[in-house]
């Protein structure tokens, strides 16, 4: 099975072509070959899981000649490593829960609808296997409209304003990701780089006002998708007008985009200017932790509330990424799965109550928890996990990142973006109460039905999740890892180079990262046999500015 | 056995799993009871295994480590999920399973018939399995699953009558007050293991490994920063100043859970924690000073508002922080084995009282209720004279008091003179040691009057029940008084376990037990230890009378002002207006707090979203759109919404420009 992860990628494509001849108003039929669509997706995604070996190197790769125009050389190369991975298991587990949450809500142009959904997910796979940056692009853009057209279609009443402004945004930012991608690869060419290949471009030496321009113009795009301070506006509208199963994949893996394309391309690519920008960056994260929490309070409709913790959630994600340090990267890539369970989560449950009542607003609510005991318990399971209570997937995530930041440089920062965990009990809580707590007192609840089996059933996976990687995160971790320390010693050798060896003398194409002895456990054993990086450094360890020392 | 000690969690564990899962379908309430009692029971007997096993062993041999599986590695940074044997926890889980058996004993008569009785039984378990996780942990990860599952469980069960507005709110305060601890504690974790990462390259959050570094960590400096983050965590777990006002709130809970989780357990989480790192406290001087005056205010802060409550439960809860504060006291004085002694004898008396009160409620309730009264049946002025219906409660109750008040011979007695003692001449505070002495024995003399104002009030005169209802009276079923008979003996004797020295009667086998524990803090706080003269026996001993003398005052003006001039109160709350009515409303920190805090973040919230998302940021984006869209009339027709056009015009879109690349 050398090419089961193009099969993965477009089974969902497949899966389009099947429901081309399904007449549009079979519903049923089409919603169940959706989802049976889905699972085969998921299962044979499984097989790459199984497969995976737990080291630093790109597996299940396949490059093969596609687009050749004038001087640009496009090639179909993929392959995935322990960072795109889990990302890649998370949008293949998370698209049948997707799509079985849509039986009952939507029910008009259901075909389109399905189609939409499939498109998403070859989109998103896409993008997260792509080893080819145009490639990516062209995944990127893909992704972009039919989402477009879920908001756009079948959202709520505001839909058509979301839809635009969700548009621009991520237009915005897609240009300018093209713009740099154009301008990289011409840069590339003279250093005699032939194609878009990203693993190429890794050993690129870039000088600082190249890598910063650069830099700007992917973190810029991509901190739209995270979305971070002070560009995260699009998302609360976004998220309020969308469809359910819209708003899932949209907190699920569409924002993951932005922040493993942090950790896939802007941080390798341009690592002295990443690290350059990480105060910046980390500043960011941070006011969106807090003020993300402070805004989240004061929502009064659900749903809103859940979209704007996203907002504080990726922040999190984001201090961690810029620890630049194992346990901090791991804690963000953790995070970003947890995030797209419990937020995954937040959505469906915020959607059963509008299927049933048809409004988000909290005050129509209030002692649920007496007619609805079922969900009652899954609500305030997935509360807690995303409130990071210890034993849920939340704190596994959230503490690492936190300890991460605080080993780095980030240190005062960290100290701010702890105090989010008392915010996120205060808004998550409360809003528990005013939900499920109290009388049950307004007549049109006292009626409300708990939960279906249907309903259960796409509850349970997520609840054991949460549990599973909470209680037991080492599979999770054992398999990410060694791709994370890869990236990390990149970031750093990068640093120890621009420092100790002048750019110019810096051959094309040094003895990059790729080198690295596959499978190696940590960064401790970095320094050996490894001649960029023997500098004087303390006998631990981060072989860099060391973090610790630069207060 | 000690191999066992996974098991201790574990059964509880089962247990919330069956009731929580299967508690709705099984019904029956003896089941349900029976299963969650049996397994904290089960827990208890693998707990006494341990203890007699530990008994049997030379002290250097008492350290025992369980690996169960590995939780989170990732770089540098190892936690397993492991737990710790050593003395000090094996005091813990005694106590937890012990004293937790009997409340849930206890709570199978007294939760009877109330809706979700499999729910209870669930969350008590679980709350069970978390403090025995936090007691066990072997390193400061699983004490922090412990840390924030008990707050959980609590949560969960204040709100246990959740239609209650009221019990909606004291169930989310108590749950932020202690996340705002959780806050400190995880910088004070972060502050600890970095410094010993990166200045020793020791990557740990292992006790052991700490204890084994911790000669290398300086005093004072970073160990005061990381020690007081700590301490910030321990204030919101065992309500002390300035996070205390969730505690008396909790009170919103069935009274069990007061008692297990509001009185003997949960709460004292702090202390245990700060008797865990005993050895990293110590290192900073400053934060001992902090801990002991936080200690001592807080036992005497709380204390005054205790004498003016109304609600037999609140006095209570009060009446606890208060106590919890004497446990501080202790604790920054350097007199940890005394802290801990306190916390056990506490966990008895406390437990009785609550247990007692749940009882006389239970009472107050049913007659109440058969006479079709709304009276509150917590509010003591509708008490009085129960000692004649209820005379188990009663005599369990009376010496659970006459403990907290410390009268010799009972076990709050040993444990409280030990800490005034020691407040007194301890070698780290200098001058400061009489002023904590001082609000030490303050706070001793307030404790002997609001407790003995409640029997008062409650078991003595005549009774002002609703006079229909007065008949309804009756004494609990056994499986309530047997839990407070066997309380109130522990309460009565338990402190001979560790008798003080100057009396020399019996030796101070608490003190002896926990000595390997302390053992090293000791030796670290001799390094700056200020010895001054001497204190003579004969100082002892006249401090110990001034302390008894001093509750025997207590008593005295309680039992003026509720047995023998009933008038008095009423006179005095006359005379002094404004000071009744501070005090009466907790000296009103909780309005302050309101207008300090909460009332500025949701204000600041409320700005944030409508003010600067709202205004700003989307004013420049729509800006921006409307300019875009005035060119938009120009290219409408190219809206045709068919996805097909739309994916068309963006491949063009790509050909044009990279043609304008090529070919330029």
């Amino acid at each position: 099975m050398s090419n089961v992860l193009s099969l993965t990628t477009f089974l969902p494509i497949l899966g389009v072509l099947l429901l081309l001849f399904i007449p549009k108003d079979s519903k049923g039929v089409l919603r169940n070959v959706t989802l049976g669509v889905t699972i085969v997706t998921f299962l044979v995604s499984l097989i790459i899981l199984t497969g995976f070996q737990s080291n630093a190197e790109f597996q299940f790769t396949e490059n093969v000649p596609w687009i050749a125009a004038g001087p640009f050389i496009m090639r179909y190369n993929i392959g995935i490593d322990g960072i795109s991975l889990w990302l890649v298991i998370l949008t293949t587990f998370i698209m049948p829960i997707a799509v079985l949450s849509t039986y009952t809500a939507v029910d008009e142009k259901v075909k389109e609808y399905m189609i939409c959904l499939l498109l998403l997910e070859t989109g998103m796979l896409g993008a997260f296997i792509s080893l080819d940056l145009f490639l990516f692009y062209i995944f990127w853009e893909v992704m972009l409209i039919p989402m477009y057209f879920m908001i756009g279609i079948w959202g709520g009443k505001n839909k058509l304003y979301a839809a635009v402004k969700f548009f621009i945004y991520t237009m915005v930012g897609s240009l300018l990701m093209l713009v740099a991608l154009i301008f990289l690869y011409f840069k590339g060419m003279e250093a005699g780089i032939t194609d878009f290949g990203l693993l190429n471009f890794f050993s690129l030496k870039l000088d600082m006002a190249t890598q910063i321009w650069l830099f700007l113009a992917f973190a810029f795009a991509f901190a739209i998708k995270v979305p971070m301070f002070p560009l995260h506006t699009w998302l609360p509208d976004a998220h309020t007008e969308a469809p359910t199963a819209g708003s899932v994949i949209l907190a699920a893996v569409l924002l993951k985009m932005g922040t493993y394309g942090y950790v896939r391309f802007a941080i390798p690519l341009f690592p002295d200017a990443a690290q350059k920008f990480a105060p910046l960056i980390a500043t960011l994260a941070v006011i969106g932790i807090i003020y993300a929490a402070l805004v989240a309070m004061v929502q009064e409709d659900v749903k809103k509330l859940v979209a704007y913790s996203s907002v504080a959630h990726l922040g999190f994600v984001m201090l961690g990424i810029f620890a630049f340090n194992t346990e901090g990267i791991t804690g963000g890539m953790l995070q970003m799965i947890n995030h797209g369970i419990s937020t995954g989560a937040l959505f469906l449950i915020v959607g059963f109550i509008y299927e049933r009542r048809h409004t988000r607003l909290i005050t129509d609510f209030g002692g649920l928890s007496k007619q609805m005991p079922v969900f009652a318990t899954i609500f305030m399971i997935v509360t807690f996990s995303s409130v990071g209570l210890p034993g849920t997937n939340g704190f596994v995530g959230e503490f690492l990142i936190l300890l991460g930041a605080f080993e780095s440089q980030l240190r005062w920062w960290t100290i701010v973006a702890t105090s989010g965990v008392i915010l996120s009990a205060v808004y998550m809580l409360w809003v528990f109460q005013r939900v499920m707590f109290g009388e049950l007192d307004n007549p049109k609840n006292q009626k409300l039905s708990d939960l279906n089996v249907r309903e259960v059933a796409i509850m349970v996976p997520l609840v054991v999740l949460i549990f599973f990687i909470g209680l037991y995160p080492k599979p999770f971790i054992d398999k990410m890892e060694p791709a994370i320390n890869k990236l990390v010693a990149q970031v750093h050798v990068s640093s120890v180079n621009a420092q100790a060896i002048p750019d110019a003398e810096m051959p094309a194409g040094h003895p990059g990262m790729e080198q690295m002895p596959a499978g190696h456990p940590g960064m401790e054993q970095l320094p050996a046999g490894h001649p960029a990086v023997e500098v004087p450094s303390s006998p631990h360890a981060e072989p860099v500015v060391n973090p610790h020392e630069a207060k | 056995m000690f191999d066992n000690v996974w098991l201790i969690p574990l059964f509880p564990l089962i247990g919330f799993l069956i009731n929580g899962l299967f508690g709705k379908k099984i019904k029956n309430e003896a089941i349900i009871g029976g299963i969650g009692t049996l397994m904290i029971f089960l827990s208890f007997l693998v707990s006494c295994g341990i203890l007699m096993q530990m008994i049997g062993l030379p002290p250097e041999q008492r350290v025992f480590e369980k690996v169960v599986f590995p939780w989170i590695h990732s770089g540098h940074f190892k936690a397993d999920m492991a737990f710790l044997v050593d003395p000090l926890s094996v005091v813990m889980i005694m106590v937890v399973t012990g004293v937790g058996s009997l409340i849930h004993l206890y709570s199978i008569g007294y939760m009877h018939g109330e809706e979700g009785f499999y729910r209870f039984f669930a969350y008590l378990n679980l709350f069970c399995m978390s403090m025995l996780l936090l007691v066990l942990g072997s390193n400061m990860l699983v004490m922090f699953i412990g840390w924030e599952g008990v707050g959980l469980c609590s949560y969960l069960l204040i709100g246990y009558y959740f239609h209650k507005k009221s019990a909606g709110d004291a169930a989310k305060k108590a749950f932020v007050m202690n996340r705002i601890g959780d806050f400190g504690f995880l910088i004070g974790l972060f502050t600890l293991y970095w410094w010993l990462g990166s200045n020793h390259n020791i990557w740990t959050v292992n006790f052991m490994e700490i204890k084994a570094a911790s000669h290398l960590l300086p005093y004072g400096g970073v160990v005061t920063v990381a020690t007081l983050c700590f301490f910030l965590g321990a204030t919101g777990k065992s309500a002390q100043i300035p996070l205390f006002t969730w505690l008396p709130d909790a009170m919103e809970g069935p009274t069990p859970v007061s008692a297990l989780i509001h009185a003997a357990t949960m709460v004292t989480a702090g202390v245990y924690m700060i008797g865990r790192m005993s050895f990293v406290f110590i290192k900073s001087p400053d934060t001992m000073m902090v801990i002991a005056v936080v200690g001592a205010a807080t036992a005497l802060f709380a204390a005054t508002i205790g004498t003016a409550q109304n609600d037999i439960k609140r006095v209570l809860a009060y009446s606890t922080v208060s106590q919890l504060g004497y446990m501080f006291l202790a604790m920054g004085v350097g007199a940890f084995s005394a802290g801990i002694f306190h916390l056990m004898t506490h966990a008895f008396f406390k437990a009785c009282l609550f247990l007692g009160s749940g009882s006389v409620i239970h009472s107050m309730h049913h007659a109440l209720h058969k006479v079709h009264s709304h009276d509150d049946a917590q509010d003591m002025r509708n008490m009085g004279g129960l000692r004649k219906a209820m005379p188990i409660t009663f005599i369990t109750f009376l010496v659970s008091t006459i403990a907290i008040s410390g009268i010799p011979g009972f076990s709050g007695f040993f444990s409280k003179d030990e800490i005034l003692w020691q407040s007194f001449s301890n070698p780290y505070h200098g001058n400061l040691n009489i002023v904590l002495w001082g609000f030490g024995a303050a706070a001793a003399c307030l404790t002997a009057f609001y407790m003995f104002r409640l029997v008062f009030m409650t078991f003595f005169g005549e009774c002002r029940i609703n006079p229909g209802a007065k008949s309804y009276l009756h004494e609990s079923p056994l499986v309530i008084t047997i839990p407070l008979m066997v309380l109130g003996t522990l309460a009565a004797f338990g402190g001979y376990l560790g008798m003080p020295k100057l009396m020399g009667l019996l030796p101070n086998y608490f003190e002896h037990w926990l000595d390997p524990v302390f053992e090293l803090s000791t030796e670290y706080g001799s390094t700056y230890a200020q010895h001054g003269d001497h204190l003579s026996h004969g100082l002892e001993w006249g401090l110990m009378g001034l302390s008894v003398l001093i509750a025997i005052i207590g008593i005295g003006i309680a039992f003026t002002m509720y047995v023998q001039n009933t008038k008095l109160p009423g006179k005095f709350v006359a005379t002094f207006p404004a000071l009744h009515r501070a005090v009466y409303n907790k000296w009103y920190v909780d309005e302050l707090y309101d207008y300090l805090f909460v009332n500025p973040c949701k204000a600041f919230g409320q700005f944030l979203w409508k003010g600067f998302d709202v205004l700003i940021v989307d004013g420049v984006v729509n800006g921006v759109a409307n300019t875009v869209m005035g060119f938009s009339g120009i290219f409408r027709y190219l809206q045709s919404g068919y996805i097909y056009n739309y994916a068309f015009s963006m491949a063009l879109g790509v050909v044009v420009m990279l043609g304008y690349f090529i070919f330029k």
